[in-house]
């Protein structure tokens, strides 16, 4: 999985810089997503999940693909049952505390037939990190004396040079292609993001490609206002397709919170029939609509209002 | 609970009396990193009764939230951890203020927990072949490699074990110095509080010991669903009840009861 230094620098030299549009629908965004390669994926648990681009990833039946997230919720179980991974590199997956351990997960990785390969959440975190600086590792505290660190193949000990503490060392985190969803974004690709930041900026930095989704495409003018909102640079970034409500049933902070209704209802079906249930909210809001706007046409409005008011108060609660 | 000398008996179940308990130890003035559930709801707890200047940090990325009654999220990196915070952070950053030093309390919920105060959160039985495999780590192993740590959880003999699974967050690892001579020079498990005990360790061995007992529950009691052979300190006290001001400030931050559903009475 470790990549050569000059590799991926002459990935981002090919990369064409210019300020230049690169708005695209979702079907050509993710046509640009090879079969067989490493996505990972922005966003957290089910906050700012770009939902939009997994729904046509599953639909364009994608294959092979390996995915990293920091922490995994119900999109896992979908890209599982989809079959379009048997790879999940993750620090925790589940749809949340009160809703139980994902069934999905627990199918496909207790028979063996998917890998979770978990890690600590800020390891993982610094495996980003150090594909964004440029350096093949970071050094960490954490994970050490654990059986995380003995279960992982490509994860050493050091002794520091300078002090002789003992460190872990994590390997750095490339990913072929990053897919993150923001708040705002120009046609050039530079993206402001609200809420928690996550692990986005490095997760866009670190990967070859990256793909945006947006609830608003913004004029490059209203960028230069504010550049100091400016999370992610357009020179990484190759699409970016406008969608509104493109992390749906998930949040996206400041315009929706969570349906939760629409949560519970997956949730529901997921726990009672495991595989069937998920193939059936698969047939239902996936392979069904036949546009990403009719798959939000299947969402309650009452449910939608009550998401969007609740986010609208935004910090002050 | 005393009033004029006339017992009032202040109802409770087991999940309220492990939130009440465990909030009870987080000091005023100190800064708490909270996980996702029981921890979460038992922090804000703290916060709204006895610790007004307690912050906390969710992993999410945010530095001292008011979180809203009524609205604890089932996830500790959604947006609504973010009421009323300090400061929004990303997500690596706000663990590494672990490794800092700035975090004097990790809080986590424990699925299996040894005498050694190693905790599983990954696998129940063969690491290849599960029977159970839990949701993994998140943030917990970060916490319990960098901070004190208190741990809450359901007191039973298949939870509370000699030896854990697999070692997801690490305690003393096997004991003595083990946990430093891994390299974990800072942190450690500080207190494991259940509906039956408060149980602290033995500096020198890295052990488990009972340190006090629950109101109405017995050092019988606590062995007879203890997996381990567990110490017992000098001079054991015993806890006092939830007061009716906890169970009213508990029930107000989670009227749905959806983290203190009552188990396994």
């Amino acid at each position: 999985m470790e990549r050569s230094y000059l590799e991926l620098r002459e990935k981002v030299e090919k990369k064409d810089k210019g300020l230049r549009e690169k708005v695209k629908s979702l079907s050509e965004a993710v046509a640009l997503i090879p079969d067989n390669v490493h996505v990972a994926i922005g966003g957290c648990h089910y906050s700012r999940t770009p939902m939009a681009l997994i729904w046509e990833m599953i639909r364009q039946g994608k294959k092979g693909l390996t995915f990293s997230k920091s922490i995994t919720a119900t999109e896992g179980d979908l890209l599982l049952v989809a079959g379009t991974t048997r790879h999940i590199i993750t620090s925790w997956f589940s749809p949340g505390v009160t809703w139980g351990v994902s069934r999905i997960m627990r199918h496909y990785v207790q028979s063996g037939e998917a890998q979770y390969e978990e890690w600590s959440h800020m390891s993982l975190g610094l495996r980003y990190k150090a594909g964004a600086m440029g350096v093949p590792f970071l050094p960490a505290r954490s994970m050490l004396g654990s059986d995380v660190f003995k279960r992982l193949s490509n994860v050493k000990e050091m002794s520091c040079p300078f002090t002789g503490d003992k460190l872990a060392l994590v390997p750095a985190l490339n990913p072929d292609v990053a897919i993150i969803h923001v708040q705002k974004a120009d046609p050039y690709g530079n993206a402001q993001i609200s809420g928690f930041p996550f692990m986005d900026k490095d997760i866009a930095l670190a990967a070859d490609r990256v793909i945006l989704t947006t609830e608003q495409i913004i004029d490059n003018s209203e960028i230069r206002r504010t550049p100091d909102r400016t999370d992610i640079p357009f020179f990484c970034v190759d699409a970016v397709v406008e969608a509104p409500c493109g992390c749906l049933p998930h949040e996206c902070y400041g315009v929706y919170e969570p349906d939760f209704n629409h949560m519970d209802m997956y949730v529901k079906l997921m726990m009672e029939k495991s595989v069937d249930g998920v193939k059936e909210y698969l047939d239902k809001y996936f392979y069904g609509p036949e546009t990403f706007e009719d798959y939000l046409d299947l969402f309650h409005v009452k449910d939608i209002v009550k998401a969007t008011l609740s986010a609208k108060k935004g910090y002050s609660g | 609970m005393q009033r004029k000398g006339i017992a009032v008996k202040v109802s409770y179940n087991t999940a309220e009396l492990v939130c009440i308990s465990s909030a009870r130890l987080l000091e005023d003035g100190k800064v708490v990193f909270a996980g996702a559930g029981l921890p979460l709801l038992s922090a804000i707890l703290a916060q709204k009764t006895h610790a007004k200047t307690l912050t906390i940090l969710f992993e999410g990325g945010v530095i001292g939230p008011f979180v809203e009654p009524g609205k604890l999220p089932p996830s500790t990196n959604e947006q609504r951890c973010a009421t009323r915070a300090n400061m929004v952070l990303p997500t690596t950053d706000v663990l590494l203020l672990q490794q800092r030093g700035y975090v004097d309390y990790g809080f986590l919920g424990g699925a299996q927990v040894d005498q050694y105060g190693n905790i599983n959160s990954s696998y129940i039985g063969d690491w290849d072949r599960p029977t159970v495999r839990l949701p993994g780590t998140g943030g917990g192993n970060d916490i319990a490699s960098l901070s004190k740590v208190i741990v809450a959880m359901h007191h039973e003999k298949r939870r509370l074990v000699k030896k854990v699974d697999f070692i997801t967050s690490p305690g003393y690892l096997s004991g003595g110095n083990s946990r430093k001579e891994a390299g974990l020079i800072a942190g450690g498990v500080l207190k494991v509080v259940t509906h039956l005990a408060i149980m602290g360790f033995d500096e020198e061995k890295g052990v488990m010991c009972l340190e006090g007992l629950q109101p109405g529950a017995t050092v019988e009691k606590v062995k007879e669903n203890t997996g381990f052979d567990l110490m017992v300190k000098d001079n054991l006290y015993e806890a006092s009840a939830p007061t009716e001001e906890e169970l009213r400030v508990l029930h107000i931050l989670d009227p749905e009861r959806r983290y203190t559903t009552a188990r396994g009475e």
